[in-house]
């Protein structure tokens, strides 16, 4: 590896300065705030403050409804990484094959990331909305089936899990497609001679050697979910029906800022940071030994 | 050489521009006292307070109302909090009906009464009507200015009660009748679903306990102290919401979301009655392509009493620790919107109610309600019924959360989870803490 030598020994650390004057001022300091919060009782307009300890993450801890925001957070991000990463190697492996009007189907691909997670609810709910949704009302010609999410959580669950996927599906194909498209064909060329067929040639070939970047989407789309994702949620069934799709990010907000109890969303937003640092760690730890740099 | 020539030119533009922004500054020379009001009024109603704040600024020389739409309610208010806590609050800022109980002991705002006894502006506040002036007001003393208020009311589908033999001219009075009417319409085939509902909480759980005169909460519906419990988990409100239940089998009734959710269910002709806010009249004489009128909310009858309904919408509070000049330009703009020619105006503009006694013989008088009957529904529902103690209102803190948590235990049981009874015994048991919280959170 090239190593940089400075002549002078500050200037390294000049340079070094506006990013960690960045950090500093816009994630370690709201984030000792929040933990400083967390153990107070706070009213909203700040004029009464009262210490009170561990209060606020024993009464989390002992709430039914935080565990269930814990539970859909799981089922939210896991499904969410597994759809948006799994769709985007399988279209990026289509579109790296030789065909036509190439160029067009890679932007077509590309360009679900650039609408706001905001829109992007408000797309889906134009189209799945039992009242005034375009799919429901088509549906209502042949089926008498209530495609009714807002009383349906597990349809209201899918409906999240795919619009949020779908908003992050175009920043995996790009990086699947450089990554299909840094394989040197001669590999895949050898194995074709030796009789591999096309999904022996992904298995054993493909697949490995994009693993660096799919354990970077997974890492990312993880944190993605579980940050991200609060555009559609808002957009789409603010957490209902019920609080069945609730997730840690979303009942963080609702405490804090519609319910005004910033002591309890700080606690909150403490425990999803240990959370999603633990996450972080354990996936390096342990998912990166599986994963062939080349 | 036209190469430099180009290239100069952004320089010569971009000093211009620094020169003109220097000169921005000194351009208002006579300096009115500006105040500051944060609002959260979108689309036509933002237009509409414009409006009423371009009147007042027309009106004299020596204050500007400067109004700033703050996005949602929830939004407004979350900014106004961290504005004040930065002490750069502004001088009015808008509050939703839930917010009061927390902006009455937040120790940041000055009461309405208060400030007009100190800017001594004479103020009829008999003349306000009680079911408005009450929700807002503690020991007999207003805290905030009415400004948007509502109260939910029966819309129904005049077409389709035609097509199914029923009198066009007649809304139904009863939920007996709700019930009859709507098993005419769907055998009819006139409409799939009888009724369905806005607000969940406020129209089909406040509202009707209020309605039935039965007490939301204890304490007087919490206005007589901090340590309050929820009552909707007794015997009316069981009944209510199992009665809901019910319904929703055989179509009479269909849940159709949270907030407006449901509003397209009544626009599309789906379900020919609908309970919502009466603020929605000029939103459905746009909206609907069918003729629709307008009842009072349907009562269970005997042995229930009939009071009042209760109100929804927003009011202005004034935040305290402002200079004495800008303080007397917040009350005279209060003095003036709430004046009978503002509230008549207001009221035919956007559809909320008038606040005062007055501007309503006013708008007889000017026979607006003869000509506009679906205006006047919401009026006779406030001020034909009782006023008791159960329907003033209610004074809850953490509210929004409150009513979060009913709504999402309405969900579970239309969605077939858990039962009326189960439902609301969960929602009265986790408002409760809520409500505990707040007590303990606002003891010095």
């Amino acid at each position: 590896m090239h190593r940089t030598v400075f002549k002078s020994r500050w200037l390294p650390y000049v340079l070094v300065a506006p990013q960690m004057a960045v950090t500093v001022l816009f994630f370690f300091w709201p984030a000792l705030k929040s933990l400083q919060l967390s153990l107070y009782r706070v009213s909203p307009f700040g004029d009464k403050s009262t210490f009170t300890g561990l209060d606020n993450f024993t009464k989390l801890l002992s709430d039914p409804a935080y565990y269930a925001s814990v539970v859909n957070s799981v089922l939210f991000s896991g499904s969410v990484t597994v759809l948006a990463v799994l769709a985007a190697l399988v279209l990026a492996g289509l579109a790296t094959q030789k065909i036509r009007g190439l160029a067009i189907y890679r932007t077509l691909l590309l360009w679900p990331y650039g609408i706001a997670p905001a829109v992007a609810g408000i797309i889906f709910l134009f189209i799945f909305h039992p009242s005034y949704g375009i799919l429901p009302y088509f549906l209502s010609f042949v089926t008498d089936y209530q495609f009714n999410w807002l009383l349906k959580s597990w349809v209201a669950m899918t409906l999240v899990i795919v619009a949020t996927a779908w908003t992050h599906l175009g920043y995996n194909i790009a990086f699947y497609i450089a990554g299909l498209l840094a394989i040197p064909t001669s590999v895949i060329e050898a194995a074709d001679v030796d009789g591999a067929g096309p999904i022996r040639r992904f298995v054993s070939i493909v697949f490995p050697l994009v693993s660096p970047i799919t354990f970077y989407l997974v890492v990312l789309n993880m944190v993605f979910a579980f940050f991200e994702s609060f555009g559609v949620i808002d957009a789409v069934t603010k957490g209902g029906p019920g609080q069945s799709t609730e997730i840690l990010v979303y009942k963080l907000y609702r405490d804090g800022f519609i319910g005004l109890n910033l002591g309890s969303s700080g606690a909150q937003s403490v425990i999803l940071m240990a959370m999603v640092i633990t996450l972080t760690v354990l996936q390096f730890r342990f998912a990166e030994k599986k994963v062939t740099y080349r | 050489m036209s190469e430099t020539k180009t290239s100069r030119r952004p320089a010569v533009i971009a000093l211009l521009l620094v020169a003109g922004l220097l000169l921005v500054p000194a351009a208002p020379a006579f300096a009115k006292t500006e105040i500051q009001f944060w609002h959260a009024m979108t689309g036509q109603l933002n237009d509409a307070v414009n409006a009423l704040v371009k009147q007042f600024n027309d009106s004299q020389t020596e204050y500007e109302v400067k109004p700033l739409q703050k996005g949602n309610y929830a939004e407004a208010l979350t900014a106004a909090i961290a504005a004040y806590r930065q002490r750069q609050a502004p001088n009015i800022v808008q509050v939703f009906e839930v917010g009061t109980q927390t902006m009455m002991l937040s120790g940041a705002i000055l009461p309405v009464y208060q400030l007009m006894k100190e800017q001594e502006i004479a103020m009829d506040w008999k003349d306000f009507i009680a079911p408005v002036v009450g929700y807002y007001s503690k020991d007999g003393n207003l805290y905030s200015m009415p400004f948007n208020s509502s109260t939910p009311i029966l819309f129904y589908n005049k077409d389709e009660f035609q097509k199914a033999g029923l009198d066009p001219t007649k809304p139904p009075q009863t939920w007996k009748q709700v019930e009859e009417y709507s098993k005419k319409l769907i055998a009819s085939g006139a409409s799939k679903c009888g009724f369905s509902t806005g607000w969940p909480s406020w129209v089909q759980i406040e509202n009707m306990h209020a309605l039935h005169d039965q007490p939301f909460a204890t304490k007087h519906n919490g206005f007589d102290g901090l340590d309050v419990e929820l009552l909707i988990n007794r015997e009316f409100g069981v009944k209510h919401m199992a009665q809901l239940v019910a319904w929703q089998k055989e179509n009479v009734f269909s849940y159709g979301g949270r907030r407006g959710d449901a509003d397209p269910k009544f626009l599309s002709g789906e379900c020919a009655m609908y309970m919502q806010s009466s603020s929605l009249i000029g939103g459905f004489t746009k909206g609907a392509s069918f003729k629709w009128a307008t009842g009072q909310l349907p009562h269970y009858g005997a042995p229930y009493k009939r009071a009042t309904s209760i109100i929804g919408g927003a009011t202005l509070w004034v935040m305290k620790g402002k200079p004495a000049n800008e303080n007397r330009g917040t009350a005279r703009f209060l003095k003036f919107i709430s004046d009978t020619n503002q509230q008549m105006w207001w009221h035919v503009t956007t559809g909320y109610l008038a606040i005062s006694n007055s501007a309503v013989k006013n708008l007889e008088a000017g026979y607006h309600f003869k000509k506009n009957p679906d205006q006047y529904t919401a009026f006779a529902q406030l001020t034909k019924g009782t006023a008791t103690p159960n329907s003033q209102g209610l004074r809850l803190g953490n509210f929004v959360q409150i009513r979060d948590v009913i709504e999402a235990e309405m969900e579970n049981v239309f969605a077939g989870k858990k039962t009326a009874k189960q439902g609301l015994d969960d929602a009265v048991a986790k408002s409760n803490e809520l409500l505990k919280e707040f007590a303990a959170a606002n003891k010095q």
